[in-house]
Parts: structure tokens; C-alpha cells; sequence
């Protein structure tokens, strides 16, 4: 790809980009959000048209007009967020658009054995006559991978393939991807996880402001030296001083014998005043599960929940807002917005009552005001308030999820990945975020995948497995390795 | 200082967006207004200037009340994502209840009216929560449970009525079916008087209108269309609203039924049994709300219904016989929708 350009209304997307990737090797794209990772992979598939620049194949020049042309050239694309439909096992995903046909029919057989070969050379195993939407995320993306493949695909581009992936599902793929690399095909690998790249990747380019900053081999571009070609300055270390929790801090939130099988089998758990809980645990662990039912969002078949020492009975939402719970969920776009009303009707939703004046009507110019404070106070990069929360980058969406929650004062705090997706720079300040409100008197529990997140930004952990506790580790006792043997029941 | 700052961008840039959202707006009802206009016209020299007479226009009104009533409940449960199919056949299984209920108590004058519209708004806030239960408690789609509605309250409407018109016994009802607002102001103006199911219109109008965009009610209509689990979790009472709105329906629906049994003085099963509720749902689509949910106006549902009128009333004036009107209206429904997408594209590439 050739100095690409890209503008959109008052923005330039991409400046200039100019990147080579060489069949057989592994090019690790990294980025903060918005620096123009997704608009230069959306031009080399086609779903966008480039404004500038031209795409060279195999020396050539390629007219890339529409995703159909993409993908006759060889270009394969595993979007973050999966293309494929939910109600057709995964043969009809692989063969769709593509189906083999016998007469005005489609060859079954034919389809059969284009998908088993594909799965076949991979070496992959899953059921086939399954609709995808049962099937784990980790099995989607697979077909996802077959899907590219049996378009003979020789570019493959992978969106933040390991962001919803256990770790044993992360080394999975990685295998795949190995043999992909053994087949020659050319991999960019999207990716926010700086820890993985040595794993997987021979070059690292580093894209910001619509720019390619740096490209360098693997080998010699240590991981600090990444992030701060990322952000353009160094970061010491993201996660912010965590301030000690008074040793006769009442507690705030208790969690007994909380059941909801099959997920959540009996957890029992203290959380005190100012206190930052992490729960660890593999992806199923039954972690989410555990919030939700704590939050109300599912309700729990038994056990206890108090709330300052008054017991919380949620049979919604509702309830546990009531009771003082904020509850910020893990998909902010499908569970956290209304993507299509504004900042400022996303921010007040939940808290409306605040905003209703005597006559019953809303206050919209208090509305206004509360969410511009947000705006400045979170710095939630937006032209305005009314802004549609739809055009918000990641990081920006989940800064409106938490000035919503922020709004009712809650005294517990529920974060389930709260910083799934988002750039450096905004994961810096949700800690930051997450300290002051334990400093102001909060209980916070962070459900996360993210190890280091976990180990940084708690006071306890507590490793879940099977829906239980398996494990409750002080911040001192805490390491990589006993958490993990513990989240994977190897003995420790 | 910084802070000042910021604040100061974002007051300025909040005046701006809300500013192209006013522009916005107005453009459009300007658009509208002026598309009017200009049938209007058009129309006024085809029809040799008999259109735009004043008499006409109110007759326009009048033609469209009674459809307009029923779209502005459906606004309510499109915004929602949902639909419902039963408005036409309550029209009818309300008019001929309140038509028994008011020849069977003991009542004359203001007491009768009232008492007759309650049953009628009961029985229509009754089958609006019929109709909601099913869509709230096992998530069923509403088509089916409102088109089982339909068929019910059709089937039900004849049954009572045993297929006929139910004649009411008191005279008591013209006044709201037929007589004109302020009448006698009007007519010592040599003006033809507004009548009196044009005023319930658009006080309907103007105060769903607010109900929808000003209460808190109506900000949760809208998050529950846009996301519903997002609205579930940040504490939205689902069932309620969801419930609340097919009610609303139900209910603009007996209101419907009636003002048309006091203007026919009957009840009858066949009133809304054509092509009303189809209409209704054009005009609401019409009027710029999503089937998708999320958006919508009631004041746009209005113009909706306003364009559909004032077609029907053009072409039988300029004498378009009934069959062929289908047609144009067909194709008029499709362009408006049409116009309205392209428009929407070009305002997001601008």
C-alpha cells in the first residue's frame, strides 16, 4: 500500500500510509484508537474507497472497487466484530456467496467437503451442523478463518483476533496462524495486547495520527519503545498508585452464597469501603455472570446481596440501581448505549428522575449542563453534547457509559471489562477514574481477561473457576503465574 | 484556565449543533409545508380552484382525523420497534360497545359523553394491554399477537352488533361528531367553523407530541426502540413502557371509534375494517418514523396523514376514480419513503 490518503468531514484519516507485507510473515499493526488502523484495513478490502495512494499485489496494481474484488484478489478479512450469520451452521457461513452448485441446487456434498478440507488443513474440530450462534467465540472466529481461507485467501487481515479469547484459545490460534505462515500467506494482525506481539509477530508498524510512525522487526522494538512511538511520549507505567484500603473500612457490598446455576455456583465475598476487587478467571469462568446476577441484570436463584448491610433482593436493573450498584457492563455498543440518541440523552437515561421538573416535563437545558461537566471532567472527545454516541471512537463511548453511572453516586461499582477495546491513553484515565472513586468511598469489583489489568488495578483477587472462587490472593501474594494455575485448575 | 476553555468550545459548539438541529428541523417542516403548498397549487388549477377553497380544506381535516388519531397511537409503538396490526378492528369493537353502552344506561348530556368515551377508552386500554402482555412476558413478536387482536376484536365487533349498525338512541352525541368549534364566531366571520373531531385531533396531536418528546415516558419510548437490554440495564421499567405504549394505541384507537360513531350517531362493526390501519401505518412511516425503531415524530405522523388526505381529496376532485387512487397512493407512499432515505444520506455525506 502506497502513501493511501483517506479524509473524512473534518477529519484526515490517513495521511499518506505507505506499508509492505511479505508473503509468509506476520505484520503486527498496532495503534490507538482512531489512528487509522481500521480505515487503512477497510481500503485494503474494500469496503471504503481511498481518496489517494494505490495497492500494489505481487508488484501489480490492484483496482480494489468493492469487498468482492478484495477478496478475488486474496484478501481475507476477520473483522473484530464477526461477519458471520448467526442462524447458519458453519459449512453455510464457509460456502456463502460461493456455494457450489449442482444444476439449480446446491451441492450439499460439494459444500461439505470444501469446509472439512479447509477445517482439515488447519487442523481444526467443531461441530459443523450447529447454527454459529451456539457455537464459543473462539469456534466463530475459526470459521471465520476457514471461511477467508477457502476464498484462497494469501492477505489475511485480523482484527483484534485475541480481545475475546482465553488464553489456551489465544495459543490455538496462534498455531493456525503458524500454519497459515507455513502456507505463505501474508498476516496484519490488529492488535491493543503489546504483551503477545513477540509470540506471534515478525514486524511491528505503528500507526499514528493517520500515519505509519515506525516500522521495525520484532526483535528490536522492545515493548516500551512501542508505546511510545504510540502515544508519541513515554509512559512509565499505566496503571496509577493504588491508595491502601483503612484497615477498619466497613464493608460495603456482601455477597453470600450467591447462586445461579449453571454459571454461579455459591460465591461468597466482602467488599470493603475504597476497596478495588479483581475477579480472574478464564473466559466462562462465570465472572460476568457473577456481576450480573450481583446487579440484577439476571437474578440470582439464591444467596444474599447487602448493600451496607441492607439486603438487596434484585429482580432488575432496577432494583440494584436503587440499592446504590452501577453496573458497567462488557459490550458497551449491544448492553451499555442507545447508539443512536445523543451524549447527553446516553448520559441521563439511567438517572432521568433527576431531570424531571414539577410539571413533569424534562429539564433539558440541566440535562445540557450536567453533561457537559461530564464531557470536561471525563474528557470525552466530542464536538458537543448532542452528538450521536454512534460516531464516538471506543474509548469516548465508554467514558459516556461511566459519566451515565457516575450521575446516580452509586456506592458500588460493577466494571466488567472496562477497558475491552480502547486506546492507551483512555485506559490510563479509567484507572485513574476507578482510584477516585475508590478514594471517595466506593466498592469496586473489576471483572477482567486482562492479566496485567487485573494484577495493577486491585487491592484483592479473587480467581473463579466453575462459577466458584477458587482462590483468594492478596495484591502481594498475586503473580501471573498463581493466578493462572489457579483460573486453569493446575494445581499450585 | 484550560477548563475555561473547554467549557467555552463546548457551550459554543453545543449552540451550533443545536442550531443545525433547529435549522434542521425546520427545514424539514418547511419542506413539508412547502411540498404542500405546492401539490396544493397544482392541484388548486387541475381542480379549477375548487382545492383550495376553504370549505375544501376543512373538509381535508376532517377526512383525516379519524386516521390521523389512529397513527399517532402506531407512532408510539413503531418508535418501539414494534407494530400493531388491531387499531382498525378496535375502532370498530369500540364504537359498537359505546354504541350498547350509551342506549343501555340511564344518562343524557355531558355525563353520557364522558361516561360512553370511558368505556370505550377502557375497553381500548384493555385490548392495547391484551395485545402487550404476550410481546413483554415470552418476547412474541407484536405482529402476531396484534394480528390475533385484529381478528378478534373484528370477529367480536360482529357478533355483538350481529352484523349491523348500532343506532344510537340519543341525540346527545351530534354535537361532537358533527358541530363545529366556536361556531357561531366563526360563521359571524363568513368562516367555515373548525369542527369538533378536527379540535380532539390536534389537541391528540400537540399533546402526544409533548408526551413523547418532553416527559420522561417518552425519552424511555425512544431508548427502548434504539436498545432495549442498554434501556433494561440502566434501570428502564421495560414492561412498563413497552406495555404503556400498545395501551396508548388502544386507547387513540376507542377515541377514534368514538368520534366516528357520533358522527354516523351508530356504532358500526364495519367502520375500521378497510383499509384504516394500513393507512395509519403509512402515515406514520410516511412522517419519517423508523420500522427500525428508535425514531420517530408524532408532528411528522401528522404531516404523514395530512399528505395521504389531501391525495385522496385531490383525486376525487379532479375525478380519479377509486381504483386508480390506490395506485397513486401506493407509489406516493413509496417515493415519500424513498425521498426521505436519499435525503438522509445526503445530509450525513454533507
Amino acid at each position: 500500500m502506497r502513501d493511501i490518503g483517506k479524509s473524512f468531514p473534518g477529519v484526515r484519516a490517513l495521511d499518506g500510509v505507505t506499508l509492505d507485507l511479505h508473503s509468509g510473515e506476520v505484520l503486527a499493526l498496532v495503534g490507538e484508537n482512531g489512528a487509522g488502523k481500521s480505515t487503512l484495513m477497510k481500503i485494503l478490502a474494500g469496503a471504503q474507497p481511498a481518496d489517494s495512494g494505490e495497492i500494489l499485489i505481487d508488484g501489480k496494481p490492484a483496482a480494489i472497487t468493492s469487498p468482492r474484488a478484495a477478496e478475488e484478489l486474496g484478501i481475507g478479512m476477520i473483522y473484530q466484530e464477526f461477519n458471520l450469520v448467526p442462524s447458519l451452521n458453519a459449512i453455510d457461513n464457509i460456502v456463502l456467496g460461493y456455494e457450489p452448485r449442482r444444476g439449480p441446487f446446491i451441492d450439499e456434498r460439494g459444500a461439505r467437503e470444501r469446509a472439512t478440507g479447509v477445517f482439515g488443513e488447519l487442523g481444526i474440530t467443531l461441530p459443523l451442523n450447529v447454527e454459529t450462534s451456539q457455537l464459543s467465540v473462539a469456534q466463530q472466529q475459526m470459521i471465520e478463518i476457514a471461511k477467508v481461507l477457502s476464498r484462497h485467501a494469501r492477505i489475511i487481515v485480523m482484527d483484534e483476533p485475541s480481545a475475546a479469547l482465553t488464553d489456551r484459545e489465544i495459543d490455538r490460534l496462534f498455531e493456525i496462524i503458524k500454519t497459515l505462515k507455513a502456507k505463505g500467506a501474508g498476516i496484519i494482525y490488529i492488535s491493543h495486547r503489546l504483551e503477545e506481539l513477540p509470540r506471534i509477530a515478525d514486524r511491528v508498524t505503528v500507526m499514528r495520527d493517520g500515519r505509519a510512525i515506525e516500522t521495525r522487526s520484532i526483535g528490536d522494538f522492545p515493548p516500551d519503545e512501542i508505546v511510545r512511538a504510540m502515544v508519541g511520549r513515554r509512559l512509565d507505567s499505566h496503571f496509577p498508585e493504588l491508595p491502601a484500603v483503612a484497615p477498619d473500612a466497613p464493608v460495603m457490598l456482601s455477597v453470600r452464597g450467591l447462586s445461579r446455576p449453571p454459571m454461579v455456583n455459591g460465591v461468597s465475598f466482602q467488599v470493603r469501603r475504597g476497596e478495588i476487587v479483581g475477579l480472574a478467571g478464564l473466559v466462562g469462568a462465570g465472572r460476568t455472570e457473577i456481576v450480573r446476577a450481583i446487579a440484577g441484570a439476571d437474578i440470582a436463584k439464591s444467596g444474599e446481596v447487602d448493600i451496607e448491610g441492607n439486603v438487596l433482593r434484585a429482580r432488575s436493573p432496577r432494583d440494584g440501581i436503587s440499592a446504590g450498584i452501577a453496573f458497567i457492563t462488557e459490550d458497551r455498543k449491544a448492553q451499555g448505549l442507545v447508539l443512536g440518541m445523543s451524549v447527553r440523552e446516553n448520559v441521563t437515561l439511567a438517572h432521568l428522575g433527576q431531570f424531571v421538573n414539577r410539571d413533569l416535563l424534562l429539564n433539558r437545558a440541566k440535562e445540557e449542563d450536567v453533561t457537559e461537566q461530564y464531557i470536561e471532567e471525563l474528557r470525552i472527545r466530542t464536538p458537543s453534547p448532542e452528538q450521536t454516541v454512534g460516531n464516538l471512537s471506543g474509548g469516548n463511548q465508554q467514558k459516556v457509559v461511566l459519566a451515565k453511572w457516575l450521575l446516580g453516586k452509586a456506592k458500588v461499582f460493577l466494571f466488567d471489562e472496562p477497558t475491552r477495546g480502547i486506546d492507551i491513553g483512555a485506559k490510563a484515565e479509567i484507572y485513574n477514574l476507578m482510584v477516585k472513586l475508590s478514594q471517595g468511598g466506593a466498592a469496586i469489583v473489576m471483572v477482567s481477561s486482562e492479566l496485567p489489568e487485573v494484577l495493577g488495578m486491585s487491592h484483592r483477587i479473587m480467581v473463579i473457576r466453575g462459577g466458584q472462587i477458587v482462590r483468594e490472593l492478596s495484591r502481594a501474594e498475586a503473580t501471573p503465574d498463581v493466578v493462572i494455575a489457579a483460573a486453569t485448575g493446575a494445581a499450585a | 484556565m484550560q477548563e475555561a476553555q473547554v467549557q467555552a468550545e463546548l457551550t459554543h459548539n453545543l449552540t451550533e449543533d443545536k442550531k443545525k438541529q433547529t435549522r434542521a428541523y425546520w427545514t424539514r417542516v418547511a419542506a413539508a409545508i412547502g411540498l404542500l403548498v405546492v401539490i396544493a397549487i397544482l392541484v388548486n388549477i387541475a381542480s379549477k380552484g375548487s382545492f383550495l377553497e376553504p370549505g375544501n380544506i376543512i373538509n381535508v381535516l376532517r377526512q383525516i382525523t379519524y386516521g390521523c388519531i389512529l397513527a399517532v397511537g402506531e407512532t408510539f409503538v413503531i418508535i418501539t420497534a414494534g407494530i400493531d396490526l388491531s387499531v382498525g378492528s378496535l375502532v370498530s369493537l369500540s364504537g359498537v360497545v359505546m354504541a350498547m353502552f350509551a342506549n343501555s344506561v340511564h344518562l343524557g348530556g355531558v355525563p353520557l359523553i364522558i361516561a360512553t368515551l370511558c368505556v370505550g377508552l377502557a375497553l381500548g386500554a384493555a385490548a392495547g394491554f391484551v395485545n402487550a402482555v404476550p410481546v413483554v412476558k415470552l418476547n412474541l413478536p407484536s405482529f402476531i399477537t396484534t394480528l390475533a387482536m385484529m381478528l378478534i376484536a373484528e370477529g367480536l365487533s360482529f357478533k355483538l352488533s350481529h352484523g349491523r349498525p348500532v343506532p344510537l338512541d340519543s341525540p346527545d352525541f351530534q354535537s361532537t361528531g358533527i358541530g363545529f368549534f366556536l361556531g357561531p364566531l366563526f360563521t359571524s366571520l363568513h368562516l367555515p367553523g373548525l369542527p369538533n373531531p378536527v379540535i380532539w385531533m390536534l389537541v391528540i396531536v400537540v399533546g402526544c407530541s409533548i408526551l413523547l418528546m418532553r416527559t420522561r415516558f417518552g425519552r424511555y419510548v425512544f431508548a427502548l426502540g434504539g436498545n432495549e437490554e442498554a434501556a433494561r440495564l440502566a434501570g428502564v421499567n421495560v414492561a412498563r413502557v413497552k406495555t404503556l405504549v400498545y395501551v396508548i394505541s388502544g386507547m387513540c384507537a376507542a377515541v377514534a371509534g368514538f368520534l366516528l360513531m357520533a358522527l354516523f350517531s351508530s356504532g358500526s362493526p364495519q367502520t375500521g375494517t378497510g383499509d384504516e390501519m394500513l393507512e395509519a401505518i403509512a402515515a406514520v412511516v410516511v412522517g419519517g418514523t423508523s420500522l427500525m425503531g428508535g425514531r420517530g415524530t408524532i408532528v411528522g405522523t401528522f404531516f404523514g396523514a395530512l399528505l395521504i388526505g389531501m391525495l385522496y381529496n385531490v383525486m376525487n376532485l379532479i375525478g380519479i376514480e377509486s381504483y386508480t387512487q390506490k395506485i397513486v397512493l401506493g407509489a406516493v407512499i413509496l417515493l415519500a419513503v424513498v425521498i426521505d432515505e436519499l435525503r438522509k444520506r445526503y445530509l450525513r455525506k454533507a
